[in-house]
Formats: C-alpha cells, sequence, structure tokens
C-alpha cells in the first residue's frame, strides 16, 4: 500500500515539474502582462505543442489551433501544410502525452481542479463533441466563411476558445480601456464558455480536454499509432480495477490502451499492485 | 502486427516532416507570425 502510495506521489511530482518547466517555457514573458503588449519576436514563428493563446502577452510561441486557422482564413493557402504538418508529427510521436505532460491549459484545468467541490465522472458520449467542434470551428467555417475580400475568420477562436479568453482575453482588457469599450455580444458567448469551463473543470477533471478540445482531439486519434504508448501484460493482470479508478480520463487501460482519451499520465502504472502497465516510446516501457 | 504499425508510424512522421516542409516553402510561416505578433481580436472575444 505504501509503496503504491509512494509511486504515485514520485509519478505526480515528476509529471507536475515537466507541466510547471513547459508552461513557463510556453509563456516566458510574463513581464508583458503587467503591460498587456505581446511579444513580437523570432519564435513566434514556432507553434507550442500544446493549447496555448498567442494573444496571452506572456506567450513565446504560436497557438497550433489558432495558427492553423490564421493559415486557413488567407485566401492563397486554404489549408496549413505547415501546421497540420507539425501537429501530426508531435502526434505521431508522442500522441496526447503532450496534454500529459506539456500542454499548458492541461496544468490551468488540473488546477482549478484542486478546488474542493464534489466530483463527478463525464458521461462518455460527451467526448465526442470535442471532434465535432475540429470539424465545424477549426476545419469548415474557417474555410467557407468568407468576407468579401475571401479572407475569412477563425470561428474557433471568435465562438469558443475559453483558453484564449482566459489567458489573452482578461490580460489584455485589464490594460487596453479603449478595447473594453468595444465588448459586445461575443465576449458575452465567450465569458459564458470560459465561466461554464471553470465549472466544469472544477467538478470534472480536464472537463475541456475531454469535451472540447480539438487539438487533444487530434492527438488523441494518433494515441492510436503513436510512439509513445502504453503497455499492459494482460495475462498478469488480477483485474482489481485500482488503474481504472485513479485515472484522470476515465479510461481503463487494461480494455483501451489505446483510448484517445489516455493522456499517458502514468497515474495507473504507478498504482498496479501486479506492475503490469508501463507507459513509454515502443520498445522502452518498463513496468514501474 | 507491431512491425507493420511501425513501418505506418514512421510513414506518417515523414509524410508530415514533408508537410511542414511543402508549408514552409509556400511561405506559410509568416501568416502564422503576423497573426501571432499582434492582438487577435477573435480570441480575446471581439471578433
Ligand atoms: S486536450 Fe487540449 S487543452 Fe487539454 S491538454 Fe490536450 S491540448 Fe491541452
Ligand atoms: S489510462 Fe493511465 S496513463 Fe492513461 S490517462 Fe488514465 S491513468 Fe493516465
Ligand atoms: S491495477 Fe493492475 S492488476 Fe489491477 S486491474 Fe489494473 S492492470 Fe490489472
Amino acid at each position: 500500500m505504501r509503496i503504491k502510495e509512494n509511486n504515485l506521489l514520485r509519478k505526480n511530482i515528476q509529471r507536475k515539474i515537466l507541466q510547471v518547466a513547459a508552461f513557463g517555457f510556453t509563456n516566458s514573458h510574463v513581464g508583458n502582462i503587467a503591460t498587456g503588449k505581446i511579444y513580437k519576436g523570432y519564435w513566434k514563428n514556432f507553434c507550442s505543442p500544446g493549447l496555448n493563446c498567442y494573444s496571452c502577452p506572456a506567450a513565446g510561441l504560436s497557438c497550433p489551433i489558432g495558427a492553423m486557422q490564421a493559415v486557413e482564413n488567407t485566401p492563397r493557402f486554404g489549408v496549413s501544410f505547415y501546421v497540420l504538418g507539425f501537429i501530426l508529427a508531435i502526434g505521431v510521436i508522442f500522441g496526447r502525452a503532450i496534454c500529459g505532460y506539456v500542454c499548458p491549459f492541461g496544468l490551468i484545468q488540473e488546477i482549478f481542479h484542486k478546488i474542493p467541490s464534489p466530483k463527478k465522472h463525464l458521461p462518455k458520449p460527451f467526448t465526442y463533441i470535442k471532434y465535432l467542434l475540429l470539424i465545424v470551428f477549426v476545419v469548415l467555417l474557417p474555410a467557407l466563411l468568407n468576407d468579401s475580400y475571401g479572407i475569412g475568420s477563425p470561428a474557433f477562436c471568435k465562438y469558443i476558445c475559453p483558453a484564449g479568453t482566459l489567458e489573452g482575453g482578461l490580460p489584455i482588457l485589464f490594460t487596453h480601456p479603449e478595447l473594453r469599450k468595444k465588448l459586445g455580444g461575443i465576449f458575452s458567448i465567450k465569458a459564458a464558455i470560459l465561466i461554464l469551463t471553470i465549472v466544469g473543470c472544477i467538478i470534472c477533471c480536464r472537463f475541456f480536454c475531454k469535451v472540447m478540445c480539438p487539438l487533444g482531439a487530434i492527438y488523441g486519434l494518433l494515441n492510436k499509432i503513436s510512439f509513445c504508448r502504453i503497455h499492459v501484460e494482460k495475462e498478469r493482470c488480477v483485474s482489481c480495477g485500482a488503474c481504472h479508478a485513479i485515472c484522470p480520463m476515465d479510461v481503463n487501460p487494461v480494455s483501451q490502451p489505446e483510448s484517445a482519451e489516455c493522456i499517458r499520465c502514468g497515474k495507473c502504472a504507478a498504482v498496479c499492485p501486479e506492475h503490469v502497465i508501463s507507459v513509454g516510446f515502443t520498445g522502452n516501457s518498463s513496468p514501474n | 502486427m507491431e512491425k507493420k504499425i511501425n513501418c505506418f508510424r514512421i510513414v506518417i512522421l515523414a509524410f508530415a516532416i514533408c508537410l511542414i516542409i511543402a508549408g514552409i516553402t509556400r511561405g506559410e510561416v509568416s501568416s502564422v507570425f503576423v497573426k501571432a505578433i499582434n492582438i487577435c481580436l477573435e480570441c480575446i472575444g471581439l471578433g
């Protein structure tokens, strides 16, 4: 029992250190928050692997979902090979381990979930909403809804993304009174979605990741073939259910090691009394 | 089976790298850069 707790604690600390480091690297211009200025340097040519709004004054990298829509909105491009290639490459190597270890908005959601409240599991059908949001708001609307100059708008950023409202909207509006005067109906929709997301995250771990994130949806699909994976020695499993019970994403790693929801956090491996689960890269996944 | 998946992974990775190179070649990076260095009104809710 004690060994199990120590394993879990060690795993949690290792993961938190990586998450905080990735958060700091992605948002290295913290000083800009006070002034509301945006970093305009070279690194904005590159996307972060996780979801992080490029309108956040602290952001040092671009957001892959925002960047994908921005290129789609440019009439001479249509589809973004650059961003799609980047997401595909990262996804095929790491799968949703990016969500578990690197994504800044994933860490923010975990912090919200620490707020004391009744905790609930989410019914599985809700997890399919993110695929719908990906297809409609990231792929179709930005490509199809054009103004008279043929320029589209980033529909996911505009109508949905609570990461944009929280990381970009609040600090920018706080420091730019002239922009506050222009707030209207769209901001009300986005503010309502942000409140729903925060309440959702307090009650249900990573509510946004499970239900709404288009980037998580792509990485989830790539989980099935990614180099980083879960290995389970099923013949040694005693079906105690400890792994399923601890999983923050409601996955049973024994029956669905390739689940699109698994963020490779390794909690299941840490609590397994028989040490039959391991998380790692193909050919290099040693049991805990 | 594992060998097949491994081949598939490598093909996808190679394809992804080709996409990145194609995107850079046709100048997509500047679209990303320009969007990322200005306040995105859609992101902050002024759309
Ligand atoms: S699902 Fe989206 S928001 Fe959640 S951790 Fe993954 S990339 Fe980040
Ligand atoms: S199945 Fe295991 S590694 Fe995957 S999310 Fe659940 S606890 Fe984490
Ligand atoms: S914790 Fe280990 S032994 Fe228990 S059900 Fe999961 S894999 Fe099987």
